[in-house]
């Protein structure tokens, strides 16, 4: 494959660790907690697009449905697991969060063990582009994610509600004295990183036409490295780390690494280069 | 004692103390020093491998074990680096990457047996009561070190360590030091761990020593109270036991412990450890306002 064709995969694939991320940042930056259980969501989005466009005939309307229901999802979560526990030491926050994910996945086991598969899934054409052949659901995914976070950045940015939502992420208790409901930012954002998770979720079960129990293992633990990479609480950093990640990961199968250690690994080994060079992420939160 | 056991029993009480050791090993990093590892198993892992690697090069058993020890510590002590760098969440997400990078980089390599893993490997020429005598003798041996630690100068220093670095720092202890010290001991006696899981089955798999397994230790830890030793010892045997022995646990056993590990950050954050000292509390209080 060319340079070119690598860049462009590796840009496909970050824009869904950055679906992913995104509502990984949200949560850290609000509450301080790192929030394992939204690889559940991911897959929990993944079900609900699968199962209601077979039922329905409607692509359009399965996406909605997982978006809502993983969004909901992530408010309940919201509500019973973390916020009683918010004072204690975050360590319990994150292994509260371990737990739950691994009781969802064996939730979904109960559900269906061997995956659900899309009866006739849409949009599984391909498009040739620097020699390859692309998916026209991840060239979707692609500009879906920059028009989703491209929008939440604008409404972070220049709306009332935006706002409210920063000033509680900078600096909660004057926020709170300023008459803005913090609780009720919590349940949004949750609800909006939620949903875009579920969306990284149903396009990803596009790719694979598969959805398991694990299927959100590795994109998530993924997307908790990318979080760390981008400095924990840095929109910007994280979006970079998205982006940079798949372009290392598309080089580096490739490369001399690939014979030595799997995708996973050189993630991951690149996420310890990074640290032991920045251990703050490469962009501190400001 | 010997013909009350049948060949199951003895298999359940080795791996029973099998995973004492490995709790209490993670106990030593994250219980006493207070440095989270979500990625403990890779060094079970190592141990588990190089163990086996001797072992199928006809070099003794006993050998085999102290060379996976020797580069389980090894390893270890990098990842104790690392943790020089970074800390809180940042170190949790790097050493869960260390599972990745132990299975991404074993699932690669013919020499290691790649995603097949490693079987028919001879083992050490015990019989199955000597071995299981001697996994329990190990495992009395760990909880006696870690006792031992945990009452010595280095258990108030990893304490302190634990309670607020840069206090420990303030008051002259050599934190790096220390730091190191835990991540070597740690890793060192997963490796152990390892090397006698490695010798009590038929095949190892770099999916033995994954996330999931990382996890169900750090949920024996959590169970027993971080860094109370005889909390972990009765977490790690409670819940290797509970799944083997009830089927019905048995089927949903990362259901049950993954419920486990939830309910109880959510109830008892302390653990049983925690549990315990409540209740010892209301007991003095009620004794007291009786008198």
């Amino acid at each position: 494959m060319t340079e070119i064709a690598l860049l462009v995969q590796g840009l496909l694939d970050g824009s869904i660790y950055a679906l992913i991320a995104v509502g990984l940042t949200l949560v850290y930056g609000l509450l301080r907690i790192l929030h394992v259980a939204h690889a559940g969501l991911f897959t929990l989005g993944g079900y609900v697009g699968v199962v209601v466009t077979n039922q329905t005939g409607s692509f359009v309307l399965a996406l909605l449905a997982a978006m809502i229901v993983a969004g909901v999802a992530g408010m309940i979560i919201y509500r019973l697991v973390y916020q009683p526990i918010l004072h204690l030491p975050p360590y319990v926050a994150l292994i509260a969060s371990i737990g739950l994910f691994i009781a969802m996945q064996e939730g979904f086991r109960f559900y269906d063990e061997q995956g659900v598969s899309y009866v006739a899934a849409p949009l599984q054409g391909t498009v040739a582009f620097a020699g390859q052949n692309l998916q026209v659901a991840k060239i979707v995914t692609f500009f879906g994610a920059i028009i989703l976070i491209g929008g939440l950045g604008f409404m972070a940015a220049r709306t009332r509600t935006g706002v409210a939502w920063r000033a509680t992420v900078t600096k909660p208790k004057m926020a709170e004295s300023f008459g803005i409901n913090i609780v009720q930012v919590r349940y949004l954002n949750f609800f909006i990183g939620s949903a875009l998770a579920a969306v990284a979720g149903v396009m990803v079960s596009l790719t694979t036409n598969l959805v398991e129990p694990t299927s959100g293992d590795v994109w998530s633990y993924k997307a908790l490295a990318i979080i760390v990479l981008g400095g924990l609480g840095s929109m910007r950093g994280t979006l970079i780390a998205c982006f940079a990640l798949g372009v290392i990961e598309a080089f580096g199968t490739t490369s001399f690494l690939g014979a030595i250690m799997n995708r996973d690994a050189i993630a991951f080994a690149f996420l310890v280069v990074v640290l032991m060079i920045r251990p703050q992420g490469l962009f501190v939160r400001t | 004692m010997e013909s009350l056991l049948n060949a199951y029993d003895m298999s359940l009480i080795r791996t029973a103390a099998i995973m004492v050791v490995m709790a209490l090993s993670l106990n030593m990093i994250t219980g006493f020093c207070g440095q989270i590892s979500l990625g403990h198993a890779a060094f079970m892992g190592i141990g588990a491998y190089t163990s086996v690697k001797f072992s199928i090069n006809g070099i003794d058993f006993a050998l085999g074990t102290l060379a996976g020890m020797a580069l389980a510590g090894l390893l270890g002590l990098i990842v104790g680096l690392t943790s020089l760098r970074v800390r809180h969440d940042f170190l949790a997400i790097t050493t869960m990457g260390i599972v990745f990078l132990f299975s991404g980089i074993v699932e690669q390599s013919r020499y290691l047996g790649d995603t097949d893993g490693l079987s028919g490997y001879p083992h050490p020429a015990y019989d199955d009561f000597t071995y299981m005598m001697l996994t329990i003798l190990l495992a009395i041996g760990v909880v006696a070190l870690s006792v031992y630690i945990k009452r010595s100068w280095m258990g108030a220093a990893f304490k302190s360590i634990g309670d607020d670095e840069d206090t420990a720092r303030l008051l002259g202890i050599n934190v790096p030091l220390y730091k190191l010290s835990a991540f070597v001991l740690g890793t060192a006696l997963a490796g152990l761990a390892g090397s006698l899981y490695a010798h009590q089955t038929t095949i190892i798999q770099a999916e033995n020593f994954g996330f999931i397994e990382s996890i169900t230790v750090l949920s024996m830890v959590v169970f027993g109270g971080v860094g109370s030793i005889t909390g972990v010892v009765i977490a790690a045997v409670v819940l290797t036991l509970l799944p083997l022995w009830s089927q019905a646990i048995g089927d949903y056993k990362l259901l049950f412990y993954g419920g486990l590990l939830f309910l109880m950050m959510r109830f008892a954050p302390y653990g049983l450890a925690g549990l315990a000292q409540r209740a010892r509390l209301l007991l003095t209080r009620r004794a007291g306002t009786a008198q």
